[in-house]
């Protein structure tokens, strides 16, 4: 049925689609390639020279940082404890399991999942207050539901054998959980939750700037305040973590795909 | 392991199997350094569960979650909505469309598949150090992330979509020059590099040997990136730059659960119809 969209059908659609959302959004080309508008951005540019290198700020941007890594590990840790927890009822652990639990649990994932760090964090600044642990929180909500469902398909693809053989000397669900399908599914887990870790490090950068700590909440602040020069370091601070994390994850993937 | 197994058999009765965790001890210490290196993290995130349970904190939650209900589901509200569901996905399309025209001639300028000089031994050194500063460009571009771009934007043009789609534009030019680049260089050179070294220019290289061989790949990437984008271009609104997400905001400054609600449920959805239709048009992709 798949195969019957026909290219041609497709190639029009696809044109329909970028006509009409160019043509319905009103853009502010003109004014965005006007001279006048270059010329503000050209000054906007050169605003951010020079970057606020003051040990006083550089202290706080330092702190930012590391607020922001805080973030990000705390959030992930608490992801894969209750991602864990949602798992085990969203997966059918053996053949014939009847599972009830199990539609509830992954729609609950589905909306964990599909929400954004930024809205939840949006949604938790009202229940926590400003600050990082709002991040925090916002965080470990969102990638409890991408790490729960990942689990819950690992645990279910995990071979049946040695479960099987325990099941049938009578051994009780937990234990079987415990001896038998963790210890074969856990080096992958312990993968989703390194690669989710490296997302969230990128996300808590940003996720500040509704008001949830990390560096997003510094650069949010001066921007707002026109401290260009300050933003500039902010910036700085945040392309020097992301490329650091990239750089780690490209190097770490290669030593172990080698 | 085996010994022990053969002595317990040559005593004519089997072990009993512990009744507790063997290696609990360990278990326990290892549990503890966590908690300990944990400490510095939930002071640094000020991480006080308890702060959500004063009463003050659960006055005003709890009023927020109470207004959730009903969902607000004026005519006029819903219409409102849909314009701006509409606006988020046109946002995302438009800016994947101009990401497009940013993407496509730097990967072309990039590919080292394409490059003539490396045919025999070495490129040559004008061509490597252009090839390099495009890609680091790119780096550059989407390394930034699309939110910073947008509250750049926003300052430049002002409140309004075109921020966000000049956000998406530049973010996902650079994250699509990268990925094209390296699924064009993953493929085999052969035909490319027969086209070359028989004459042919390097556009007619790319058209006849490595876009045939890459085109569904590029496609359903390029796919998957767009439903990555309707994602942002909700998140984009926050910072005001349309759709959505500018929507979302103002209801929740304004503390209107019904609205916040009826929002969540509209985006969860228009994310869920994405991932349906990006997830169908790869699968016919193969």
């Amino acid at each position: 049925m798949k195969q019957s969209i026909s290219s041609r059908g497709f190639a029009v659609a696809l044109l329909v689609l970028v006509v009409a959302s160019f043509w319905t959004l009103d853009l502010q080309w003109a004014q965005f390639l006007s001279l006048d508008a270059l010329r503000s951005m050209g000054r906007f540019a050169g605003e951010f020279f020079p970057p606020d290198s003051s040990p006083a700020f550089l202290a706080r941007v330092a702190l930012g940082t590391w607020e922001t890594l805080a973030m990000s590990t705390l959030g992930t840790l608490l992801a894969a404890a209750a991602g864990m927890l949602l798992a085990l009822p969203a997966s059918r652990m053996f053949e014939g399991d009847a599972a009830r639990l199990r539609l509830p649990t992954r729609w609950l994932l589905n909306v964990l999942r599909s929400v954004p760090e930024l809205v939840w964090a949006a949604l938790l600044i009202i229940a926590a207050g400003l600050g990082p642990f709002a991040g925090t929180l916002a965080l470990a909500v969102h990638t409890a539901g991408v790490l729960g469902r990942l689990f819950a398909e690992a645990i279910e693809n995990a071979p049946p054998g040695p479960g099987a053989a325990l099941r049938a000397q009578g051994v009780g669900k937990t234990r079987v959980f415990l001896y038998a399908t963790l210890p074969q599914v856990l080096p992958q887990l312990l993968s989703y939750t390194l690669y989710r870790w490296e997302n969230n490090i990128r996300a808590a950068a940003v996720l500040g700037v509704v008001g949830a700590g990390g560096l997003g909440q510094l650069l949010a602040f001066h921007m707002g305040l026109f401290h260009m020069g300050k933003t500039a370091s902010i910036l700085g601070a945040m392309l020097l973590l992301v490329g650091a994390v990239d750089a780690l994850s490209y190097g770490a993937r290669r030593m172990l795909t080698r | 392991m085996a010994a022990s197994a053969d002595l317990a058999l040559t005593n004519g009765r089997a072990r009993p199997a512990p009744s507790r965790d063997p290696a609990w001890l360990g278990r326990l210490a290892w549990l503890a350094v966590a908690l300990v290196l944990l400490w510095p993290l939930a002071v640094a995130t000020e991480f006080r569960p308890w702060a959500l349970f004063d009463a003050r904190s659960l006055h005003v939650s709890s009023q927020f979650l109470r207004s959730f209900w009903p969902p607000a589901h004026g005519p006029d509200f819903l219409l409102l909505v849909a314009h701006e569901a509409w606006r988020t996905v046109a946002i995302a399309t438009a800016g994947l469309t101009l990401a497009l025209l940013l993407a496509v001639p730097a990967t072309l300028v990039s590919t080292h598949a394409l490059s003539v000089s490396a045919l025999s031994g070495r490129m040559a050194r004008g061509p490597f150090w252009l090839r390099q500063a495009v890609r680091w460009g790119l780096i550059v571009l989407r390394s930034v992330p699309e939110l910073v771009w947008a509250l750049v934007f926003v300052r430049v043009v002002g409140l309004g979509p075109t921020a966000g789609v000049l956000a998406i534009a530049l973010t996902y030019g650079g994250m699509l020059g990268k990925v094209y680049g390296e699924i064009l260089e993953s493929g085999d050179p052969h035909a490319t590099e027969t086209l070359l070294r028989n004459g042919s220019s390097r556009l007619q290289a790319f058209f006849f040997g490595l876009l045939p061989q890459n085109a569904a790949e590029l496609t359903s990437y390029t796919v998957y990136r767009w439903e990555c984008a309707i994602r942002s271009s909700v998140v984009l609104g926050f910072v005001g730059a349309g759709g959505l997400g500018q929507l979302l905001d103002g209801s929740m400054k304004m503390f209107s659960g019904g609205e916040v609600l009826t929002m969540l449920a509209v985006f969860v959805l228009l994310v869920a119809l994405a991932d349906r239709v990006s997830g169908g048009l790869r699968e016919s992709l193969g």
